[in-house]
């Protein structure tokens, strides 16, 4: 009796320091998940889920504050990632946060643009290039599409344009064929 | 030259998974000797005719072009130079519908000829390969614009370099697809081009056997090559089984050698590198004319064609214009692919140029290729997997596809699909399995493509945070250095220890100020030299001064002035 009672308190004993060593030892600072949502995240940082960025939104989702469906840029495939991560259900996509779009691209007509440089401040991942007085232009290859040089812009001279689509960029269709109705109740 | 030795050799042959037997309908267009086609008054010239980066144009509108004239081409170590099929004036650098599935424009350079043919300065012909290096044959083989004729248009260059030790040099001469001919004819037409752009690749590639593949349904073309052996020659035409698709690089090799190539691998860990005969052909008329690829043969079959054949033509010729030259359409016409009836895509128009990869046009009629019928639910009867010569899952990774779990579908090695379609071929509810897979492959690049922008971006928006941070600190910094500086003046005169020292610094200049007072009062000044009357005066001011006391302030400002 005595045995058993001084084995089973001198495993617990054993097993708590060793909890409490690895406690120590490998503690994580901040929540990993946060960072696994933020690489399911477009990076856009555009701000239309309502935070300040894709970071922001992928801490409030982690705490539970934030749905996974303010995400437009991310579209239908984002929100299924989150929901395959998170193992949360699949909502669709938030109506007042926009539909899917097509990717644009920001481009500064030069005739009007002034040179104040709101936008080099407003734009989120400084794809914008000018100084004072000299004309602004918007490094395509970093633009992000996300908008946001849209509204400080005091002249208006910036225009969103589709990304042309040419041989490279093409993707094949999803097959557009009808399936036949037992498929699609068994499906619903 | 006929050598017993090299033929009829038995050599063991293995057997890829899968794979069906077609109707090869190949007749049709071998009932014609091959033709050379006329020069039409336009050639189109795509720029992006290759794997890899589009090549850029070296000449301008107006421009003067000499046939094999090298007229775009890029720096990229994987691209490829395009050069003008004939001699003749550039006069449109613009948009042109292309041979791509998606019906899009790209970049072309158009060209008028002048019939006149004038070739351009070609570089020396390499006659004597066997002395030169591999790195001047590879050089030569990328100036002459060679990429992989079969269809895949790979640049043949890059692929000659494979950084691996090569022992088997395969040349695929198997043309598995049906309605096919164009490599039958060329191996009938040039088999000595042909067996010398093998011995150039086995001496580039050091390879120590070279054997050309060859589906046993051509038994003219093998006899052909076999009567151009040479004694001395380390090469084997090979006749193998009619099996679709014996020509895909791995079936090949797993057919010729009994290897398998692993998934996502390439035949040069297997230390073999395959090339198409057309390919071969090009190689050897380049290194030994200098001939850049300007030219190639086409199979024009289907109902839908009036007289099918196999015709050579420049490229950049129309498909249009190369279908009236084998005496145009039957009427019977439903639809019209580019490449064969399992591989080749819808065209939506025939103004479409000829590029190095395109090796037939099948005008099918409406009783050829009937319509498959509606699309039923898979059934899971399992016949795609049978049949798939990748021995892929293909039901699996159609349920994938079409619920879109991209990565589920990977998992199921996805991408070492190689789009025969013997799975749609065989599904009996008609599922269209290879477009899914098409459209699986596609979107997963994309969302790969879009992962490494995000992540690109991410790191931009952390640096600029980062260097806001940091200016935001220095601006603080700044402030508190200001403001530091600014209170430390008023407070020197509070507090303690300063003001005491001060207090007694302004005490002691007092007391000096004082004792200078007292002096001057005691002792007066400039008495020395002075006149009687002015002592006279002096004394009489000093009487009055003590007798009036109150009034000495006013005379001393007398006394002053």
């Amino acid at each position: 009796m005595l045995i058993s009672i001084l084995a089973i308190t001198g495993l617990a004993t054993i097993f708590g320091l060793l909890l409490g060593y690895a406690n120590v030892r490998f503690h994580v600072e901040g929540d990993p998940i946060t960072d696994q949502i933020e690489v399911l995240l477009p990076q856009t940082q555009c701000g239309q889920c309502g935070f300040a960025g894709c970071r922001p939104y992928a801490e409030a989702i982690a705490a539970g504050e934030a749905e996974i469906n303010k995400c437009p840029p991310g579209g239908e495939s984002g929100m299924l990632a989150l929901a395959d991560l998170l193992g949360r259900d699949p909502v669709p996509l938030d109506a007042e946060h926009a539909e899917e779009k097509p990717k644009v691209l920001a481009l500064i007509v030069e005739e009007e643009c002034i040179g104040c440089t709101l936008c080099l401040q407003a734009c989120p991942v400084d794809a914008i290039l000018g100084a004072a007085k000299q004309m602004h232009v918007v490094i395509t290859s970093e633009c992000t599409g996300c908008e946001l040089c849209l509204p400080p812009c005091p002249v208006d001279c910036i225009v969103m344009q589709p990304i042309k689509q040419d041989s490279t960029t093409w993707r094949w269709p999803f097959p557009d064929h009808k399936h036949p109705d037992v498929v699609v109740k068994a499906r619903v | 030259m006929y050598i017993e030795s090299k033929k009829n050799n038995s050599r063991q042959l293995w057997r890829f998974h899968g794979g069906l037997h077609l109707p090869d309908n190949k007749q049709r267009s071998l009932q014609q000797p091959l033709k050379t086609a006329s020069l039409p008054d336009r050639l189109v010239l795509p720029l992006h005719q290759h794997i890899g980066e589009p090549a850029d144009p070296l000449v301008q509108v107006g421009d003067s072009v000499l046939k094999g004239q090298k007229i775009a081409d890029n720096s990229a170590p994987v691209s490829s130079p395009v050069h003008a099929p004939t001699s003749g004036r550039v006069v449109e650098i613009s948009s042109q519908p292309i041979p791509h599935p998606s019906g899009l424009q790209g970049p072309c350079i158009i060209i008028e000829p002048d019939g006149k043919e004038q070739w351009a300065e070609l570089p020396e012909p390499i006659t004597d390969y066997h002395s030169a290096t591999a790195d001047i044959l590879r050089s030569r083989i990328r100036e002459a614009g060679i990429v992989g004729m079969g269809g895949a248009t790979f640049p043949s260059a890059v692929k000659l370099n494979p950084g691996k030790p090569i022992k088997t040099l395969i040349i695929n001469g198997a043309e598995c697809e049906p309605y096919i001919t164009c490599d039958d004819l060329l191996m009938q037409s040039y088999p000595e081009r042909v067996l010398d752009g093998a011995r150039i690749l086995q001496k580039l590639l050091g390879a120590v056997e070279c054997l050309i593949a060859v589906e046993d349904n051509k038994p003219a073309a093998i006899s052909t090559l076999q009567d151009h052996l040479e004694e001395d020659d380390a090469i084997e035409v090979v006749s193998i089984p009619t099996l679709y698709p014996s020509g895909g690089e791995k079936q090949l090799i797993r057919i010729l050698t009994g290897l398998e190539v692993p998934s996502s691998g390439y035949p040069a860990l297997l230390g073999m590198v395959c090339h198409n005969v057309a390919t071969t052909a090009a190689i050897a008329e380049a290194v030994l004319e200098g001939k850049p690829l300007i030219s190639r043969i086409v199979t024009l079959t289907g109902e839908g064609i009036a007289k099918p054949c196999n015709i050579e033509t420049p490229l950049g010729i129309t498909a249009s214009n190369l279908i009236a030259q084998a005496a145009g359409y039957t009427g019977k016409v439903s639809q019209l692919i580019l490449g064969g009836p399992m591989m080749g895509f819808d065209l939506a128009t025939d103004e479409i140029p000829i590029t190095k990869g395109a090796n037939c046009l099948l005008a099918v009629s409406e009783a050829e290729a009937p319509s498959p019928g509606n699309t039923l639910a898979c059934i899971r009867c399992g016949r795609c997997a049978e049949v798939c010569p990748a021995s892929l899952l293909p039901q699996q990774m159609y349920w994938h596809s079409r619920a879109k779990d991209l990565e589920k579908a990977q998992d199921y090695k996805l991408f070492d699909c190689i789009e025969c379609g013997c799975c749609s071929h065989v599904c009996p509810s008609h599922i269209p399995l290879v477009q899914y897979f098409r459209y699986a492959k596609t979107e997963s690049w994309a969302k790969e493509q879009e992962r490494r922008e995000a992540e690109h971006a991410k790191q931009r928006h952390e640096f600029r945070l980062a260097r806001l941070e940091r200016l935001e600190a220095e601006r603080k910094a700044r402030l508190r250095k200001k403001k530091g500086a600014l209170k430390k003046k008023p407070a020197a005169g509070k507090s303690g220890d300063a003001s005491d020292g001060k207090k007694a610094a302004i005490e002691a200049a007092m007391l000096r100020a004082a004792a200078k007072k007292a002096q001057q009062k005691d002792q007066p000044k400039n008495t020395e030299n002075l006149t009687s009357t002015q002592q006279a005066q002096i004394v009489a001011a000093e009487k009055r001064r003590t007798a009036q006391p109150e009034a000495v302030s006013n005379t001393t400002g007398a006394e002053k002035e």
